[in-house]
């Protein structure tokens, strides 16, 4: 690669920070929940099994109404009262790290503890309208940590289990991965992202922990193309689709296997448009024109540590990630993609990319 | 105590330390000039030629080593001013490695630093090996090549304006004002030099405030077709060729614009040095929001610090040009003059 390394840790050196070892409270992704149910569910069992951390949730959870915040019809006074009834649980629960799966609701929560920070006043009106709405109090969390940054923190530990590992086992060379982080994440208060909004580090760090090489394209910071308002507004979506094909446009020449986003919406729509590129452009994009998987930390994670890529949900994805098994040496089988627990037949969905 | 045998402590050895410390010597008085570095110079050792006439650095450095060659001049270097005092009649002041002097008058020429590009992570200095700082174009210029990382001729060069200048994001709001006219001076210079290359100016309005400068700006484009785009450049990155691509919106246009570059120069700008912020801190020195040292009047008085026998010279009062800065510096040596008169 052409970036410096030194330049790119020193950068990360400033962007460091405190990611707890242990207990946290889980708050979980509409998103997720609906389109990589099993990233949820790996999440959960890589750290309670494989790590041996203590997780705790509470099933009285709800979304945080962030898609509805951005969609300007859940006000700001509302959001507030919701992500306080979150920590409000945590703070019953004896918890004080919040573990957030959802980068939408990660940005919330930094948004509302930054303006608690710096207007006092909206935390002592927060308290009063959560008190008079449920009559729960509640204790500011000592720490945020999106789920990307358990995980990374993790890394090492994951790496030293590793059944699998991100190299193609046909040459020895490790797989070319595009990383890519949600804006949420890291642009909005990059000092709560690793790594900070230009070089974020969260990915590239398991990437590179689990044997891959990440790769640096021109619009590697682009928008993935979701965006709350070219999406949600449905005359907008060209300017979606068109955020997405420039980026596929611009990290194709470099032939990616993979692409791992720590964002629901950036996983779904580089996922998605895919099959809407080829519908429209005739094009697939990938190093074999095979499409490029999209996955999410928990997916690799998950394959790294050997377990099933249907268990881990892989097959609801759009761009079937088969070629990407065989390059890691994992055998799975095709025929057993859409099998329900009981062994029966789940319908199979339409217009796959490798399917 | 008769005026002329005054003891006058200099802080700073750049290019208003230089002038007023040579000036106060050459009038008889006893002159202390502490230089942080090994030798005396500043900023100015590191520049191949100046604006707006092209003057080779080195003649107008070879006039200051003359201007501070007497017997009356004192010159400690690897030191820093720490703080300053009043003390008795006269000022006491403390020296890194814990020497003090006696002085009878203190002028604090402390000077700037170059705003450090680290900080526009998005322009990738220390990340990509062809983004550099106009400092870095300035030692290639004294090399005698201006080249790619891999020694390659360059055949696009781009360089980026206002880079840690009029930017709240890194807290600076100020204008350097000298870095529109770098700018095109070292525009001119990469044309004489490399008459193949494409030099392209991505700037936000050039402020060609100093005589002759307006002139070389417009030499720039009629002799030497140095492009100029109004737009500010949003971030770098490098395409499979290791090509530096930029992305600019061109405000003239009205269009975002897509550049392939083989170097990006960032013409980085003057911050407040910070041993002459640890120096204010430690002293009780106002400094304004720009964080360079605040004057008593910005009109009538912007060589007075407030402190009895204490005052300002040059760019550590705000960014200013070398000519500027020697008119400043001899400003603080007559109120310097005026003050130890009328004591």
């Amino acid at each position: 690669m052409y970036m410096k390394p030194e330049g790119k840790k020193r950068i990360w050196a400033e962007y460091q920070k405190e990611i707890p070892d242990d207990h946290f409270f889980y708050v979980r992704s509409c998103i997720r929940q609906t389109f990589f149910a099993g990233s949820e569910q790996y999440f959960l069992k890589i750290l309670r099994d494989d790590l041996g951390k203590d997780v705790y949730e509470d099933p009285r959870h709800t979304t945080c109404t962030g898609i509805g915040y951005h969609g300007d019809v859940v006000p700001f006074e509302t959001i507030q009262a919701v992500v306080a009834r979150h920590f409000a649980l945590a703070t019953e629960a004896g918890y004080k790290h919040i573990a957030i799966s959802c980068v939408t609701s990660f940005g919330i929560y930094s948004e509302i503890l930054e303006t608690w920070k710096h207007f006092p006043e909206t935390l002592e009106r927060t308290r009063e309208n959560l008190y008079k709405a449920t009559g729960r109090t509640f204790d500011v969390p000592e720490t945020i940590s999106h789920t990307s940054d358990i995980i990374y923190k993790f890394r090492d530990q994951i790496a030293r289990k590793a059944k699998y590992h991100l190299i193609d086992i046909s040459t020895g060379e490790p797989l070319k991965v595009v990383e890519h982080i949600g804006c949420h994440y890291s642009k909005m208060f990059p000092k709560y992202g690793v790594g900070g909004a230009e070089f974020p580090h969260v990915l590239v760090g398991m990437v590179e922990a689990w044997g891959g090489d990440i790769i640096d394209y021109p619009e590697r910071r682009h928008c993935c193309g979701f965006g709350f308002r070219q999406y949600l507004v449905q005359a907008n979506r060209g300017y979606s689709l068109f955020a997405t094909r420039k980026k596929f446009e611009s990290m194709q020449p470099y032939r990616p296997d993979m692409i791992i986003a720590n964002c629901p919406g950036c996983t779904m729509f580089m996922d998605r448009w895919q099959y809407t590129i080829r519908e429209i452009d005739g094009i697939t994009y990938g190093a074999d024109g095979q499409g490029i998987p999209v996955l999410t930390y928990e997916e690799v994670a998950g394959l790294v540590l050997g377990y099933n890529p249907w268990e881990l949900g892989l097959q609801y994805h759009n761009v079937q990630s088969l070629p990407l098994l065989r390059k890691m040496g994992i055998k799975a089988d095709p025929s057993e993609r859409f099998l329900a627990k009981d062994g029966s037949r789940l319908p199979e969905p339409e217009n796959l990319i490798n399917g | 105590m008769k005026t002329m045998s005054a003891h006058i402590v200099v802080a700073g050895g750049g290019v208003a330390g230089m002038e007023a410390a040579g000036t106060l010597a050459g009038m008889g008085y006893r002159v202390t000039m502490i230089e942080k570095d090994d030798a005396p110079g500043g900023h100015l050792l590191q520049w191949h030629a100046l604006f707006p006439d092209r003057r080779p650095a080195d003649e107008v450095i070879s006039h200051f080593r003359k201007h501070t060659e007497h017997p009356n001049l004192r010159i400690i270097t690897g030191t820093t001013v720490e703080k300053v005092r009043n003390h008795g009649s006269g000022v006491l002041v403390s020296l890194s490695g814990g020497a003090e002097e006696q002085a009878d008058a203190v002028i604090v020429a402390t000077g700037f630093e170059l705003f450090d590009a680290h900080r526009k992570e998005e322009y990738g200095y220390g990340i990509y090996d062809n983004v550099i700082t106009s400092a870095d174009l300035e030692a290639m210029f004294n090399r005698g090549l201006v080249a790619k990382a891999d020694g390659s001729v360059p055949s696009r060069i781009g360089l980026v304006h206002c880079v840690g200048s009029r930017d709240e994001k890194v807290n600076n709001n100020h204008c350097s004002k000298v870095c529109c006219v770098t700018a095109v001076k070292q525009a001119i210079e990469i044309r004489k030099m490399l008459p193949s290359c494409e030099v392209f100016c991505f700037y936000m309005d050039m402020r060609m405030y100093g005589p002759y400068y307006e002139e070389l700006y417009r030499e720039s484009q009629e002799y030497h077709n140095v492009n100029f785009i109004r737009g500010k450049v949003s971030e770098a990155s490098v395409n499979i060729n290791n090509r530096l691509v930029i992305k600019v919106e061109d405000t003239l246009a009205g269009r975002p614009l897509k550049m392939e570059l083989d170097i990006i120069v960032l013409m980085v700008g003057m911050e407040m040095a910070g041993a002459g912020m640890r120096l204010a801190e430690a002293s009780g020195m106002k400094r304004g929001i720009n964080r360079f040292l605040e004057s008593t009047d910005h009109h009538y008085g912007n060589n007075l610090s407030g402190l009895r026998g204490v005052f300002y010279a040059g760019t550590c009062t705000a960014p200013m040009n070398i000519t500027d800065t020697i008119s400043h510096a001899r400003a603080a040596v007559t109120e310097t003059v005026k003050y130890l008169n009328s004591r």
